[in-house]
């Protein structure tokens, strides 16, 4: 018999959507504001540290906020409460996926610094480590739900 | 992944002990149910404290509750026992 999708599991698969959304939407959002209207902004370094200091709180509110909306309608749906802490198989899952989201970026930040050592421009740098960033979030993501379903 | 070697009695202890539920075991020995559950069907191998907190609750030496098979062991296969 198949088992029910557990606490834990629902909750990165939502964070794994959170990650695709925020990430698209934030590139859209970026693209058709500001590189369609001046399209020389794309080897702007100034342009690029904006784009990625904002990212960062942005992604920060929306996964609290959603976080939040996410236990309120588990809670209606399933009675369900979420678990309010960690316990040694959480951290040791977290651990995993921390240390194969690491090995992800660590990938993408060697293919950015190569992409400057053979001479390409700045902002393929800045798109290899937002891709990179973005990969390790989904690694993350998706490592938990499979330690969690397959067990470590 | 690998296969998991420990084996445990969980499920009929809790049963004995007045159909103890896996929230109330999860609640003394401080994790959440669904690791008590993970530990149950073979996907979690308990660290040695929680497998003495769980030995606590029911009142049983560890080797009542987990049984590791030796046999399947890949490390134990290739020594001798002396």
């Amino acid at each position: 018999m198949k088992e029910p999708l557990s606490f834990q599991e629902k909750q990165n698969i939502v964070s794994l959507v959170n990650t695709i959304l925020i990430l698209g939407l934030y590139s859209l959002y970026v693209y058709q504001k500001y590189l369609t209207a001046d399209p020389t902004l794309i080897n702007n370094l100034k342009f690029w540290g904006q784009a990625f200091l904002m990212l960062i709180p942005i992604t920060i509110v929306v996964q609290v906020i959603i976080h939040i909306v996410f236990v309120i309608i588990n809670k209606i749906v399933t009675n369900e409460d979420a678990p309010n802490f960690t316990d040694e198989r959480d951290k040791m899952i977290d651990l995993k996926a921390l240390r194969a989201s690491h090995w992800v970026f660590i990938l993408g930040f060697f293919l950015a610094m190569g992409s400057q050592a053979i001479d390409m421009q700045p902002y393929i740098m800045f798109f290899i480590l937002i891709a990179s960033g973005f990969a390790a979030g989904i690694v993350s993501d998706v490592a938990k739900i499979y330690f969690y379903r397959k067990g470590i | 992944m690998s296969k998991c070697l420990i084996t445990n009695n969980i499920r009929r202890l809790r049963f004995m002990a007045n159909e103890m539920t896996q929230q109330d075991l999860a609640n003394k020995t401080g994790v959440t149910r669904q690791t008590i559950v993970a530990i149950e069907n073979g996907k979690y191998s308990p660290t040695l404290e929680l497998s003495f907190r769980i030995a606590y609750v029911f009142d049983e030496p560890l080797s009542e509750i987990f049984s590791y098979d030796y046999a399947d062991d890949p490390i134990l296969k290739k020594t001798q026992k002396p």
